[in-house]
């Protein structure tokens, strides 16, 4: 449904991005993963027709984005990073007039700007001035111009971004509803979004793919160990003594300890072999409380820093989200 | 789905237009406007009455809007000011660019809109002179070319206007450039006397007030007429390559 070829686009002597291809299947919802300034706002701008690229070419549903603009701009929904809406209007007078740009027949438009009221969730502030509402609201007025004429492909560019929790968990539910029907291509900085809401995942750094695979095959591909995360209430160097000493176990780490004087380490073991009975029994069998014990997995962001090129960062990226208990 | 066309360019100036009337900017221009032009129209009736002897065109007409034109130059670029400079400021030229629009269309539909407000500005200054006619029946044709002139020469301010408003996102740069641009087309005569005569007449081909002086007396001379649309089409010309530039610039 999206097809990147070989995509670059210079500005002046600064280079945004360099051959950059990817390919997009229809009904797939993919996340373009980045920093900022890597190139994802680019990449999306040239997809949308914004301006065309140096060298290269883009297709959307089979239509050249710059030979065939109108037709490829009228199969793309988008939302831009910078939602900019025309704050002297109404919400339902703005997606009308968005309506008629996209050509929305007048037979159905108001059935169709009622559509994307619902679908965005904002049909209850239907009425009011643009100019008016929250950031929150405005952001989800951006997603219902993007809904509007039910384009097959729907480009979002940080969905979430500047979102309080409550509304990026609400606008992850409203992106994950777009599967199925539509093809997604969506931006962001922030790892657990992709993780959230996507089957794959397109890695970006300094204008250049560094890698584009599933979430789980990602994370396959980079784990050559596998770890376990160990938490017991024992003396330290005892307890990595004993870890140590069982089959199969490669290295122990210790790990931010839990508040409640307890010990924790990681420990790393050959790779696709489970030890966590091994450990479990090792460590009972001394007759120390083992508190925790689960399989660590690598998270994107490890992944992330790894492909970017910061291997020493990756030890720390590990997840290691233990809850933290405070003391009773 | 059959995609059912809709001229584009008059759903930008619907918005546009809504954008005018929504703002309380477009009042007061509208009232200063019409403020200034009925003053004007007044004291030069006065003048007219007490020295101006039995010649309406040129006794009265031309002074009348030799001073409309002043209005005119006060007023526009501050309605073409935000044509483009607002959207560009605001970002929501960006998502302009990706509707299934031409920029030719986004260009036409926001002059058409600036041009049809101008339209109505000028149809309320008609009041004056109907009043006037109310008391003296006089020849209508050297007023109908007055005013042809005027909305020519107003049009040609908004091409001009809405060109700079594509340079730039600051209103004011926008509107002052325009100003600048305008008042220099209008002094490039000024130097009579220290210009060479050979330089004077191409400048006189090339100022826009010139152009409007014969109009303003109640002749259309089809020269005049050629060099306004000249002149729009050439800043419409400008607009365009001006948005295109994004093309290779890129955006904010």
């Amino acid at each position: 449904m999206i097809q990147a070829e070989h995509l670059t686009k210079r500005f002046g002597t600064a280079t945004a991005i360099a051959d950059v291809s990817f390919e997009v299947a229809r009904g797939e919802i993919v996340g373009f993963l980045g920093p900022n300034g890597a190139g994802k706002s680019t990449t999306m701008r040239i997809l949308c027709g914004v301006f065309p690229p140096t060298s290269g070419r883009a297709l959307i549903a089979g239509y050249d984005v710059v030979a065939d603009a109108l037709r490829a701009r009228r199969v793309v929904g988008y939302f831009p990073e910078r939602v900019s809406l025309y704050l002297d209007m109404t919400v339902r007078e703005y997606l009308t007039y968005v309506a008629q740009m996209k050509d929305v027949g007048a037979r159905g438009r108001r059935a169709e700007v009622d559509r994307a009221l619902g679908a965005a969730g904002v049909m209850h502030v239907a009425h009011r001035l643009i100019g008016t509402l929250s950031k929150g609201y405005r952001q989800r007025v951006g997603i219902a111009q993007a809904l509007l004429g039910q384009p097959r492909v729907l480009i979002l560019d940080e969905p979430t971004a500047g979102l309080d929790p409550e509304q990026v968990a609400e606008m992850r539910r409203l992106i994950r509803n777009l599967r199925g029907e539509n093809t997604v291509l969506l931006s962001t900085h922030i790892l657990p979004e992709v993780e959230a809401t996507c089957d794959r995942v397109l890695i970006i750094n300094q204008g250049r793919i560094l890698a584009v695979d599933s979430t789980p095959n990602l994370n396959q591909r980079l784990r050559q160990t596998s770890q376990i995360y160990v938490e017991v209430r024992g003396p330290a160097a005892a307890v990595a003594e004993r870890l140590q000493s069982v089959p199969g176990v490669l290295s122990i780490e210790p790990a931010p300890a839990p508040l409640d004087g307890a010990v924790a380490f990681t420990v790393s073991t050959e790779k696709d072999r489970d030890l966590r009975a091994q450990l479990a029994a090792c460590i009972t069998g001394a007759q120390w409380d083992l508190q925790e014990l689960r399989p660590v997995a690598l998270s994107l962001e490890a992944i992330f820093l790894s492909l970017v090129g910061e291997p020493a960062r990756i030890a720390s990226a590990v997840d290691h989200e233990v809850p933290r208990r405070l003391p009773a | 789905m059959h995609p059912q066309w809709i001229m584009k360019f008059l759903v930008v100036c619907r918005r546009e237009l809504r954008s005018y009337f929504s703002s309380y900017i477009a009042y007061v221009l509208l009232a200063v406007f019409l403020l200034l032009s009925g003053y004007f129209f007044y004291s030069d009736l006065i003048f007219f009455v007490l020295f101006g002897g039995y010649i309406l065109p040129t006794g009265l007409w031309q002074y009348v809007f030799l001073d409309m034109r002043l209005c005119t130059l006060l007023v526009l670029p501050l309605l073409t000011m935000r044509l483009f400079a607002e959207e560009k400021k605001l970002g929501t030229i960006e998502l302009l660019w990706t509707y299934p629009v031409r920029d030719s269309e986004i260009v036409m539909g926001k002059f058409l809109a600036c041009w049809l407000f101008f339209l109505l500005m000028l149809l309320l200054t008609v009041v004056n002179p109907l009043i006037f006619y109310r008391f003296y029946h006089f020849d209508v044709g050297p007023l109908a070319a007055a005013y042809l002139g005027i909305l020519l020469l107003g049009t040609a301010f908004i091409a001009c206007g809405l060109f700079l408003s594509s340079l730039t996102e600051n209103q004011v740069v926008s509107a002052m450039a325009t100003y600048g641009i305008l008042v220099f087309f209008w002094f490039l005569t000024w130097n009579e006397e220290v210009a060479d005569e050979r330089i004077i007449r191409v400048l006189l081909r090339l100022s826009l007030f010139d152009h409007f002086y014969n109009f303003s007396r109640g002749v259309v001379d089809t020269r005049d007429v050629a060099f306004f649309g000249l002149f729009v089409g050439l800043f419409l010309f400008l607009t365009l390559q001006s948005l295109s530039a994004r093309k290779w610039r890129g955006v904010r």
